[in-house]
């Protein structure tokens, strides 16, 4: 899957979650929960859209590393074997 | 003929406009989900009743036939104000329509109780305007309560006294009442107690670790689980306070704090939640932060929480010192779990630390009993095999 793919299904899993916000906006360092006050629930959930669009479990031993957005596209990138994910 | 109800057998079949909230003094009907004819079982949602703060299911307390509808959508309407007739099984009733019925005469004697009767007294309350919401529509102390505050709200008590900017949103404005009103009139105590969730983060995680991503638990259902089993051992804590009295409830409902994406929180109640499972705490969890966030509560959710549990941990908080919500007579707060020194044994180390209060009415009980409460919570998430 391409880096746009990988983007366009944490866009669509955030605004499940969070539609009032625009996740566009996101600045790529930005942290994810706190800049769209997603709280663990909401989280989870958010976890539970991404495994159902990109078929990856999220295991919470990783959370510390899929704190921003760039983070999380460098993460599912190597998880899908895409490697490196510039321009996030 | 009676003007207000003529009763054709013992068993009553009204439906009248709920009380959601200690703030609420009237609603807006939104829809029926039922017609004349249809039949109704106990616990089936037929209405949806618009409150200050959300949308909420009604179910009907009755099994029948749906006789009338009385109130039509966008009706707003008291606490208390018949919504429809139910052809209860076995007999019928009918009441008579708001609009048909005649005023009461000036002789005519207010039903009320001796307690509502004094405090209407207290507050200078004129009973007669008051729209009663107990058996029979019987004036309660509660009622006369809403209407002192609503009268309060009504007329400024001083000139000087600052004007909004704008109106205060319906959300905002019930959360104020019932806080206000929490106090005014509940002396809070607090205490406060550590807790290592070492083992307890332990333990979820090898439980999580064999489930998939979707039937995953997170921490706060451990937490909703300790309190459950802590109000068992110390029930005072577990209850209302209503006419001066602590009514202790067999069951525990807890009443769970879900702060909405929009602002404001609603705090539905997970019914029954001591005989629940951690994983059935869980997946009821899940079920009301859904429903909530998506304006789907039902009334019996929103009225019967016997105590209130927050968690404000997601946001960095570590010590939350929570108001009661009344009637209720405690609430529990947890902050965020935090790695701290901790000494063990006279050996320095260190653990995830969460920090939970309890706000309790030092009416219903005393500071001991509440040690003894948040002691048992303490024990059971340091001891998770224990839950």
């Amino acid at each position: 899957m391409t880096e746009n793919g990988i983007r366009q299904a944490i866009f669509d899993s955030l605004r499940k979650i969070a539609p009032e916000a625009d996740p566009q906006k996101l600045r790529p360092d930005e942290d994810l929960r706190q800049a769209l006050d997603i709280d663990s629930f909401d989280f989870l959930n958010f976890l539970i859209g991404l495994h159902a669009r990109l078929g990856i479990q999220i295991p919470e031993s990783d959370y510390t590393q899929i704190t921003t957005l760039s983070a999380l596209l460098r993460y599912l990138s190597l998880r899908l074997g895409g490697g490196s994910t510039e321009g996030s | 003929m009676p003007q207000q109800l003529k009763k054709w057998s013992d068993l009553m079949g009204e439906f009248r406009m709920p009380s959601l909230g200690a703030d609420m003094t009237e609603g807006t009907l939104v829809q029926w989900n039922v017609k004349p004819g249809d039949s109704v079982r106990r616990g089936d949602i037929i209405a949806i009743v618009g409150t200050e703060k959300a949308d909420i299911e009604v179910e009907v307390y009755e099994t029948g036939v749906i006789e009338t509808l009385i109130a039509k959508p966008g009706d707003k309407l008291p606490v208390g104000t018949p919504l429809a007739v139910i052809q209860v099984e076995g007999g019928a009733v009918v009441i008579v329509p708001p609009s048909e019925q005649a005023p009461p005469t000036p002789a005519a004697r207010v039903r009320a109780s001796p307690m509502a009767r004094k405090m209407a007294q207290e507050l200078g309350v004129d009973l007669k305007k008051i729209q009663g919401t107990g058996p029979q529509g019987v004036i309660e102390k509660r009622d006369v309560e809403l209407a002192a505050q609503t009268q309060v709200r009504a007329v400024p008590t001083s000139a000087e006294a600052p004007t909004p900017s704008k109106p205060i949103e319906g959300m905002r404005h019930a959360i104020a009442m019932a806080m206000a009103r929490s106090n005014r009139e509940i002396p809070h105590y607090y205490l406060s107690i550590q807790i290592d969730m070492s083992k307890a983060l332990h333990w979820l995680d090898q439980f999580n670790q064999q489930r998939s991503i979707e039937n995953r638990i997170l921490p706060v259902a451990l937490l909703l689980k300790a309190v459950a089993r802590g109000l068992v051992q110390v029930p005072e804590l577990n209850g209302y306070w209503i006419d001066d009295q602590l009514k202790p409830s067999p069951e525990v409902h807890l009443g769970v704090a879900i702060s909405l994406r929009h602002g404001g929180l609603m705090i539905p109640a997970i019914h029954a939640a001591h005989q629940k499972s951690v994983e059935a705490l869980m997946e009821a969890l899940r079920d009301v932060i859904t429903r909530a966030r998506s304006g789907r509560l039902r009334g019996s959710e929103i009225t019967e929480g016997t105590i209130t549990v927050t968690n404000l941990g997601d946001l960095g908080v570590e010590t939350v010192y929570g108001v009661i919500y009344p009637p209720q007579v405690a609430l529990v707060g947890f902050g965020k779990i935090v790695e701290r020194p901790w000494a063990d044994h006279g050996m320095l180390g260190v653990r995830p630390v969460l920090t939970a209060t309890l706000a309790a009415d030092h009416r219903a009980t005393d500071g001991h009993r509440g040690a003894q409460f948040m002691e048992t919570i303490r024990h059971l998430l340091e001891e998770p095999e224990s839950l």
